[in-house]
């Protein structure tokens, strides 16, 4: 069973059709218990990063999230929900993340080049600097994904996992240990994307 | 680097794909959901869903094959057509659509560009405008481009950005049915002064005029077109190969 941590960002519809699609059980919650219950956990999110945070302070399952990372369940940030994995963001002003990936999330604005439209929206190729995370498994390097970001997770080379080019290296997604996340929308990019919930879904060496 | 948008539109009415040439006429092709997925398949890196309802049991029709869609399919989607409220949005969002197009409702409502921007985020809000030529300048057109707004369409997309919109649609009436290819002219005026992605629309007819119009305006991020693929005069495949001889970026 796969949790959907509902905490009043977005909209999860896609993302739960798409883990339907490829077969996966999904359950959108607002619930710690089915977190705890869920053998895997999809945080997902758009808008704001201070906004979001708090939400999911609000809801009370930012304990409950960390606790399940810490115990070594898998655990997948999208866009939003990857960027609240970092130690903080300075998205209008400065907020703290969970702190589960070193790093901290800044406007995209600082590192690529100004004739680049602000956000990135749309397809971008993936890159894998240090090799084939197993979330890749089953796509290609030089494989498009679906981006729509003003902000990016810097300082995390070490975890970085894909990349994209933007006119500047762009973190496409990062990992530690059983936590993982994309900047990208895997359920909006098609074929590619759903393989890479798909990875996440079934890879058993995520849990640890 | 991001690679150009494809972007087929399929006009629903009545649980149907149609497509008005020059907004008049209207002729059935076949079922949206189908044609959705047969367009996700072959490299259509998003979708227009065009509402041109007419009633209010043809609105439910509607969301109903929204979501359908958004049950297969998993490219982004993009509805349009009666939206003129962020009610509006809200019903189309919880649908399964990832942005949401606005034309005569922000042209009737100011505020809605910037109220659905502020709930929702700007990439979820294009602002799409019908233009024509009207003595030498650009005016905004309305309901479907049979009312003259007098509205000055560069003035009006400008400020459509300052309100939040996170992305332009341009659809040249001077151009539209016509297939011999996109405004350029009108397009390079309007990325000349704004910073958010723009959608060409109008006047595609053959493959060429997406190279064409990629080479000529390399602002220009994405080309979005009805009955050419509709009736299969240009097949996405065949033009995303052909993008990519000719150096256009693009996901294949």
């Amino acid at each position: 069973m796969i949790a959907v941590v509902d905490y009043g960002v977005g909209n999860l519809f896609s993302l739960v059709c798409s883990l339907r699609y490829i077969g996966a059980e999904a359950v959108v919650t607002r619930e710690a218990a089915a977190l705890r219950q869920a053998d895997r956990i999809i945080l997902p999110g758009v808008g704001a990063f201070g906004d979001a945070e708090k939400k999911l302070r609000e809801t009370g399952l930012r304990e409950t999230v960390l606790a399940e990372a810490g115990a070594g369940k898998p655990l997948l940030g999208i866009c939003l929900g990857m960027q609240l994995l970092f130690d903080k963001s300075y998205e209008f002003g400065e907020h703290k993340g969970l702190g589960l990936i070193p790093g901290a999330v800044r406007p995209l604005t600082d590192i690529v080049p100004p004739e680049y439209k602000i956000p990135q929206m749309g397809w971008n190729a993936l890159r894998f600097p240090h090799g084939k995370h197993p979330l890749f498994k089953y796509i290609n390097e030089g494989d498009f994904v679906y981006f729509v970001h003003s902000y990016y997770a810097a300082g995390c080379d070490d975890f970085v996992i894909a990349d994209t080019d933007y006119g500047a290296p762009v973190t496409a997604a990062a990992a530690k240990g059983n936590v993982m996340g994309c900047q990208f929308h895997p359920e909006k990019s098609g074929a590619v994307g759903l393989a890479i919930l798909r990875a996440f879904c079934e890879t058993e060496e995520f849990k640890c | 680097m991001l690679t150009k948008r494809i972007i087929p539109c399929l006009d629903v009415r009545a649980g149907r794909v149609v497509k008005g040439v020059n907004f008049e006429g209207v002729r059935d092709v076949s079922s949206p959901v189908a044609l959705a997925k047969y367009y996700s398949d072959a490299g259509a890196d998003e979708l227009v869903f065009y509402d041109i309802t007419a009633s209010f049991e043809e609105r439910a029709l509607f969301t109903d094959i929204l979501t359908e869609t958004a049950k297969s399919v998993f490219i982004p989607l993009t509805v349009g057509g009666g939206i003129n409220t962020v009610a509006d949005f809200d019903r189309v969002l919880k649908c399964g659509a990832d942005k949401v197009s606005v034309n005569s409702g922000a042209i009737r409502n100011p505020d809605l560009i910037y109220d659905a921007a502020k709930r929702y985020g700007s990439q979820c809000v294009v602002l799409s405008a019908d233009v024509k030529r009207v003595n030498g300048v650009y005016r905004v057109f309305a309901k479907g481009g049979r009312e003259n707004t007098g509205l000055d369409a560069l003035e009006w997309l400008r400020r459509g950005e300052e309100n939040g919109a996170g992305e332009i649609v341009l659809n040249s009436i001077d151009t539209d049915g016509v297939k011999r290819g996109f405004d350029l002219e009108m397009l390079a005026a309007v990325c000349e002064i704004v910073h958010i992605p723009v959608i060409a629309s109008g006047g595609a007819g053959r493959a060429q005029d997406f190279i064409t119009l990629f080479q000529t305006l390399p602002k220009v991020d994405a080309g979005l077109a009805a009955s050419i693929f509709h009736f299969g005069e240009v097949k996405i495949k065949d033009l995303k190969l052909l993008m990519k001889e000719n150096g256009v970026p693009v996901r294949i």
